[in-house]
């Protein structure tokens, strides 16, 4: 029997593993999927709980449910890969040989990377949403904070979700103002970036947003330490953000092992081929999703069009042939703006976000890059799609390559000569 | 893509002035980017920009303030005061190499 071994059944590991084992003759070829543990978070969920439009049951499902039948599933901590001698080991002593290896452990939170973040003010005026836990103290948090200064931060990029902040803020803004408390809370988006996003019209657009909302914008801002007794943030360059509530992203890391196997960059990110995912030095290791250093979104939908192209090239890879599909970097990301609307984002490694129409070009119904009711629509009605046809591998009748079709591309801005 | 002159080099920039041809720097040109933004090159600035460029040559990609710091030892405290205000770009725009790619 050959051996595929899927590290992660997270989005992308469990989309891989279904889609192949539907590809993959179930007398030649074992499919196992490793995991921590056995709970599948819903992550956009993550965003809804503190404002309490969704509850933490709401975003839970078993993990192995989510995996399909043939497909065997082990509940462990992975201590290491040894590329070598083609095995991963976990900290039980298991050891688990393979033929290909697919590292799909994604990206975590580390807030202790941060000096003085984890400090006296850690879970009391700081939180943070990127984990279940966090996002359900912060519900509590926001709910006893009436009045004061309310700073959105990112730590460092890249981040999963990167529009995640910026949603944050948008509906905090509007949860304050549906509670007639928005006079009273002053509000700031600190990034690192130079401007409200990555790219030049989607920042000058997402920039409008925020002006428009009187929140208050810091960019260039490379925290150097929280400092516990002023209740601020402290830059590099010696500006100094003071806060009654802080809300951070703290700076992404991909999995510990990924370092302990010499398999990563500096953030434990493992260099691929950006077309294929295949390892930089390696023939049978491939990363896939947030766990890889491509440079685009880490984000699900980048996930769910990357397997789309990895596992055409897999069965490719395997039958000893090179592989012809080539991945683009494709990203399509809602970004909510409160009061029950959101936006639509469509990009890839060298198209930037344009406004237009999507899928279909003039009929939409999503419209790109602007404030609609229908795109809020279509994020509502994303779990349901989540669960029940990208993580069990059916198709979604979206390609996994970007369009250009119902774009139009305005005269570039850059947001650094505004 | 434009080209412009500075300090008598004639070099191809792109909107925000970064070179778009790596092989159209040497230690000149860097004097000169450097005098564009107010930083005189010493020896620890020059060893940087080496740094930077080989990194470059060897991924293809500008490296990241935090690469900078890991891969040469150097606290991003001292990066902040060798090139001050923006050391991402200002190290890039000074080494000849591409603004480093906006994290997505």
């Amino acid at each position: 029997m050959h051996e595929l071994l899927v590290l992660g059944g997270g989005t992308a590991g469990t989309m891989v593993a279904n889609k192949l084992r539907r590809r993959l003759e179930p007398d030649l070829w074992c499919i196992t999927v490793v995991d921590q543990d056995d709970e599948h978070h819903y992550q956009p969920g993550y965003l809804q709980v503190p404002f309490g439009t969704a509850d933490p049951a709401d975003v839970t499902r078993s993990r192995h449910a989510q995996i399909a039948d043939g497909v065997r599933f082990v509940t462990g901590t992975i201590d290491v890969v040894d590329a070598e001698r083609r095995e991963v080991r976990l900290t039980d002593g298991t050891v688990l040989a393979y033929e290909q290896l697919v590292i799909a452990t994604g990206t975590s939170p580390r807030p202790d990377a941060t000096p003085g973040l984890t400090g006296e003010l850690w879970q009391h005026s700081i939180h943070e949403f990127y984990t279940l836990a966090g996002a359900t103290r912060l519900r509590e948090a926001l709910g006893r904070f009436g009045r004061g200064r309310l700073v959105v931060h990112i730590t460092e990029m890249p981040i999963k979700c990167p529009v995640a902040p910026l949603e944050f803020t948008f509906l905090a803004e509007a949860w304050f103002r549906g509670r007639g408390q928005r006079d009273a809370v002053e509000i700031t988006y600190v990034t690192p970036l130079s401007g409200a996003f990555t790219r030049p019209i989607a920042a000058e657009r997402l920039g409008h947003l925020l002006d428009e909302r009187k929140i208050h914008v810091e960019t260039d801002f490379v925290v150097e330490h929280v400092d516990d007794e002023l209740s601020a943030l402290v830059s590099y360059d010696g500006r100094t953000i003071p806060f009654d509530l802080l809300v951070t992203v703290p700076l992404n890391m991909g999995a510990d092992f990924v370092a302990r196997s010499g398999l990563g960059d500096d953030l434990n990110y493992v260099p691929v081929d950006p077309e294929t995912f295949l390892a930089r030095g390696h023939d049978d290791i491939f990363a896939i999703g947030d766990a890889s250093d491509i440079p685009t979104s880490k984000a699900g939908s980048v996930a769910h069009f990357a397997v789309d192209v990895f596992v055409d090239n897999f069965l490719e890879h395997i039958a000893g042939r090179p592989m012809t599909h080539a991945f683009d970097g494709h990203a399509n990301c809602f970004v909510e703006s409160g009061d029950g609307k959101a936006l639509l984002i469509d990009f890839n490694y060298e198209v930037e976000p344009l406004p237009g129409r999507f899928p279909l070009p003039f009929l939409g119904p999503m419209t790109l890059l602007e404030e609609t009711r229908i795109n809020h629509l279509g994020k509502q009605a994303f779990p349901w799609i989540y669960w029940n046809v990208l993580l069990p591998g059916r198709p979604l009748p979206l390609p996994a390559a970007m369009s250009m079709a119902g774009k139009h591309a305005p005269h570039p801005t850059d947001p650094e000569e505004e | 893509m434009t080209t412009t002159t500075i300090g008598g080099h004639v070099l191809t920039v792109d909107q925000e002035g970064f070179l778009t041809d790596p092989s159209e720097w040497d230690d000149d040109v860097a004097v000169a980017l450097a005098e564009q933004i107010g930083v005189v090159l010493d020896t620890e600035h020059r060893e940087i920009l080496r740094f930077l460029r080989a990194e470059h040559a060897r991924t293809g990609e500008t490296p990241t303030l935090r690469r900078v710091s890991t891969g040469m030892s150097i606290p991003v405290k001292r990066l902040f005061e060798l090139f001050p205000v923006k050391p991402a770009k200002k190290m890039a725009y000074v080494a000849g190499l591409p603004k480093p790619r906006g994290c997505v």
